[in-house]
């Protein structure tokens, strides 16, 4: 499954530079959303996955008695998802709002010289 | 001493507080100076008899950098140069730049100017000098560009900083090298306890950064060009900087290294050649000039190449000559500019084809240049005659080259006797032009300090024994330990006596037959295209260019091209460093296997990757994305991160939604670019992918450390009591972190709100 996985970051990630490359603002916006979900994804895959076992401790119990899924890198990727979302949101807006002041998603024509300014 | 130093600083502050449309003010300022010269005098007797004053108070002792000054022979002869002609030239710029707005700034100038002189010719601290050596750049820099509303000013002053400050880099380079090689940067700790520095196999590439640091400051070829354009400053300042003291901290600099480094055939002859070669070279230029000041500017360089030539040769004789002639040069030097500048502001023309017979109107001035131009020329019972005596003695005296050296000594001092009578002589003399019949003589502190200081030449040269001690000392500082041969106005029938005559016979008769004219000037323009000046500013012009080509090519305002450049620098970097190392060793049976719902899974997200690539619909590409998203979810679902999966799947739906209602909207995508660029940036996306495929298979055959993650495991239960080791962890363990993050949702959160609620004015709308 690792090798699987490794496939698939590779794919995110490089489709989400492609998708950063294009002139689109909102494709730009996409682009980031892909390599944000690589990253979780290369973090989860290098904590070591372990199938089924969530790092929650039995009831009846105090401590682990057998192996668990490794809970440092799932609080890690936790905090990326939210933040990640705060600024995709805050992205999304901006991004509606530069559009409604200049009729385009061009990120080309929002080009200006400093003396145009 | 200390506060004597740095005071200037302060006092450049004060004069804020003075109006300088009144007169008064200006004179006030030269109280700074002469209150100076007063308490370095005090400190003479001292000297004289051989002691030194240490200063010593912490700065940044870390880096063994402390206010570190020390008063001896040589630096109280240049401080006296300093102080004494500083309190002049204020006087006669009060005067001299009376009208002028910009009196205020001059001063500030001229204050910070000696401090930083005064620093430099007292720190016994490699980078205390460093650091007032850039500041006296830094002052000449605002002197030279004074009158900034002129382009060829600004233009001169940006080359004068460009040249010394390119020196100043290059020295530091030499002190840091000197200082790890002597563990220390004091000088005298460095010349008691010498290090070996003459052995070692940096001592060439130490002095090589030595000398860029000392021949760009004192101009010598190839880097002397900026001291004549330098003369478009103010005649005080060229006066003061470019003539008796700033261009001077070169020699001085390597007068104070000298025992350190010198004595050796690199030095000696380094030294010889370049203030040799220099000495000629614009003696000869001045031949044909007709501007005063470039006269003067030539003449100095000479003077300086001079100073070099004599620190070259090296002997105990070479240096009491050195300081001889340094004390000369100023007197004399300072003067000439000062009566320049006078002739300057009362005819408004420098050009010598012009002039003459100024006698009549200005003639405590002809005094000045009468009695300047005799000491430049070494006539009998002036100062200029002893320098020039003791120099023709070392020259002869220099074997095995004592013929060589002394005919390019004799030819020097025949041409700078001519410069000096050129312009020390030539404008108050012949017929009075019909113009200038109505110049007048001007006030009393334009004319007295320059017949002041024409008038000490004189009476040092009629008296020497009054100057003989400090020059001993001063020699003596810089390593002359025998006694040293006194002052003598007469030395006997000998050798030097004839080429003293000679001397003043040569420059005599050049002065009667050889007229300053405008053809000459031309013809030697000629090949102005092949002066290291132009050489260097055609180079620092390409340079200009390439740097303004290459920062259009890598900052051109393009969001993707920036993005692409780090990529594809990132990918390289990273590509050369791991093809090396790489080599895959996975133990396939280890690794955990796959089911059937992850391929499915996994195939599912890859399709929906290509959606999003190649769809031009908005709607196809937000949906494909949360079929990524929910399809992570689920991978995450399959390896233990229950947590994980329901927040993504929340905020996976939560964006979907946002994207829906705020871009549902917009247009199509639109084909923006071509083919080719799709290509292109196909394959660069590919390779990044793919370096990250490698790089996760490289970390995946490393063993992980678990040890933070045991820790958390099995203190959960103890010591949080939760059972759920994520949740503890965010919430407990890591709990203000998850504070802040909050913070920082509720920040973008605000920011989304006021901008979905802003109302626009529809004149912003462009």
């Amino acid at each position: 499954m690792e090798l699987l996985l490794v496939i698939l970051i590779g794919v995110l990630y490089a489709s989400g530079l492609y998708m950063m490359l294009r002139r689109s603002m909102v494709k730009l916006l996409i682009g980031l959303i892909l390599i944000g979900n690589g990253a979780n994804l290369l973090i989860f895959l290098l904590g070591d996955l372990s199938k089924g076992k969530p790092p929650v401790i039995d009831v009846a119990l105090t401590a682990f008695q057998n192996a668990y899924a490794d809970p440092v890198p799932q609080s890690l990727i936790l905090t990326a998802i939210v933040i990640s979302f705060g600024l995709q949101s805050f992205a999304v807006v901006l991004l509606k709002r530069v559009y409604m002041i200049t009729d385009t998603d061009d990120l080309d024509q929002l080009n200006s010289d400093d003396q145009d300014i | 001493m200390v506060i004597a130093v740095l005071s200037g600083l302060l006092v450049s502050l004060l004069l804020l507080l003075l109006d300088f449309n009144k007169r008064w003010p200006a004179f006030l300022v030269s109280l700074y100076p002469a209150t100076l010269t007063i308490y370095f005098l005090s400190y003479l007797p001292g000297i004289l008899y051989g002691e030194t004053l240490n200063v010593s108070q912490p700065w940044i002792p870390s880096l063994q950098t402390n206010l570190d000054f020390r008063l001896d022979g040589l630096s109280m002869l240049f401080t006296l140069l300093i102080t004494g002609i500083g309190t002049l030239i204020c006087l006669y710029a009060a005067a001299y730049m009376r009208a002028d707005p910009k009196l205020r700034s001059f001063y500030a100038y001229l204050c910070v100017f000696i401090t930083a002189m005064l620093g430099l010719v007292l720190s016994d601290n490699l980078i205390l000098l460093f650091i007032f050596w850039e500041l006296t750049s830094i002052s000449s820099f605002f002197l030279i560009g004074f009158k900034y509303e002129d382009p060829a000013s600004r233009k001169s002053a940006l080359i004068a900083l460009a040249v010394t400050g390119g020196g100043g880099f290059m020295l530091l380079s030499g002190f840091l090298l000197i200082g790890s090689m002597g563990q220390h940067y004091s000088i005298q700790h460095l010349l008691s306890y010498p290090p070996i520095l003459t052995n070692d196999s940096l001592y060439p590439l130490i002095l090589v950064f030595i000398f860029a640091g000392a021949f760009s400051k004192s101009a010598q070829f190839p880097l002397h060009f900026w001291l004549p354009g330098a003369m478009k400053a103010p005649s005080p300042v060229s006066a003061y900087l470019h003539s008796a003291t700033m261009v001077k901290a070169g020699v001085y600099l390597l007068a104070r290294l000298s025992p350190l480094l010198g004595n050796q055939p690199y030095w000696n002859y380094t030294l010889m050649t370049v203030g040799g070669f220099t000495m000629l070279y614009a003696a000869f230029h001045a031949l044909f000039r007709t501007d005063l000041k470039a006269i003067l500017a030539y003449s100095t360089l000479s003077a300086l190449g001079m100073m070099f030539f004599l620190l070259g040769i090296g002997t105990e004789l070479a240096l009491l000559s050195l300081v001889t002639f340094i004390v000369v040069h100023a007197l004399y030097k300072a003067a000439m500019f000062l009566i320049t500048g006078v002739i300057d502001h009362e005819t408004k023309t420098r050009d010598i084809t012009k002039l003459g017979g100024l006698r009549k109107v200005l003639l405590p001035l002809a005094i000045a240049g009468v009695l300047a131009a005799l000491s430049s020329a070494g006539i009998p019972f002036t100062f200029g005659f002893i320098g020039k005596e003791l120099i023709y003695e070392t020259s002869l005296a220099a074997l095995p080259f004592a013929f060589l050296l002394t005919a390019a000594v004799l030819v020097a001092n025949i041409l700078l006797g001519y410069a000096g009578f050129i312009s020390g002589i030539r404008p108050f003399f012949g017929e009075l032009s019909a113009e200038h019949r109505e110049v007048k003589t001007p006030s009393f502190w334009m004319w007295a300090p320059p017949l002041l200081l024409a008038f000490a030449g004189i009476l040092f040269g009629a008296f020497p024994v009054l100057s003989q001690d400090l020059l001993h000392q001063a020699a003596n500082s810089i390593g002359a330990s025998t006694p040293l041969p006194p002052l003598k106005l007469w030395h006997g029938f000998s050798p030097v006596l004839l080429l003293s005559v000679f001397t003043i016979l040569a420059a005599t008769a050049m002065y009667l037959f050889l007229k300053p004219s405008t053809s000459r000037l031309q013809w030697v323009s000629r090949f102005e295209n092949y002066s290291p000046k132009a050489i260097i500013s055609g180079v620092a012009a390409k340079g200009k260019q390439a740097a303004a080509s290459y920062t259009h090519t890598l900052q051109n305002g393009y969001l993707r091209i920036y993005v692409m450049i780090i990529m594809l620098f990132l990918i390289a970097l990273i590509c050369c460093r791991i093809f090396d190392h790489l080599h895959f060793d996975i133990d396939i049976a280890a690794l955990t296997p796959i089911g059937i719902y992850e391929v499915v899974v996994t195939a599912l997200i890859i399709v929906a990757i290509g959606m999003i690539l190649f769809t031009h619909s908005r709607l196809a590409s937000i949906i494909a994305m949360s079929i990524v998203g929910y399809g992570l979810c689920l991978i995450f679902v399959f390896y233990g991160a229950p947590d994980l999966a329901m927040t993504q799947f929340t905020i996976d739906t939560l964006t979907v939604v946002l994207f829906m209602i705020v871009l549902l909207r917009l247009p199509a995508f639109l084909n923006l670019s071509n083919l080719r660029i799709k290509i292109r940036d196909g394959l660069i996306s590919a390779a990044f992918g793919l370096l990250i495929s490698v790089i996760a298979l490289m970390v995946l055959q490393e063993p992980t450390n678990k040890e933070i993650s045991r820790f958390y495991a099995d203190n959960a239960y103890p010591l949080a009591k939760g059972k759920n080791v994520v949740n503890v962890i965010l919430v407990d363990f890591r709990g203000s972190d998850t504070m802040v993050e909050i913070t920082v949702l509720t920040i973008a959160a605000i920011g989304v709100y006021s901008m979905l609620k802003l109302k626009m004015n529809p004149s912003e709308k462009e």
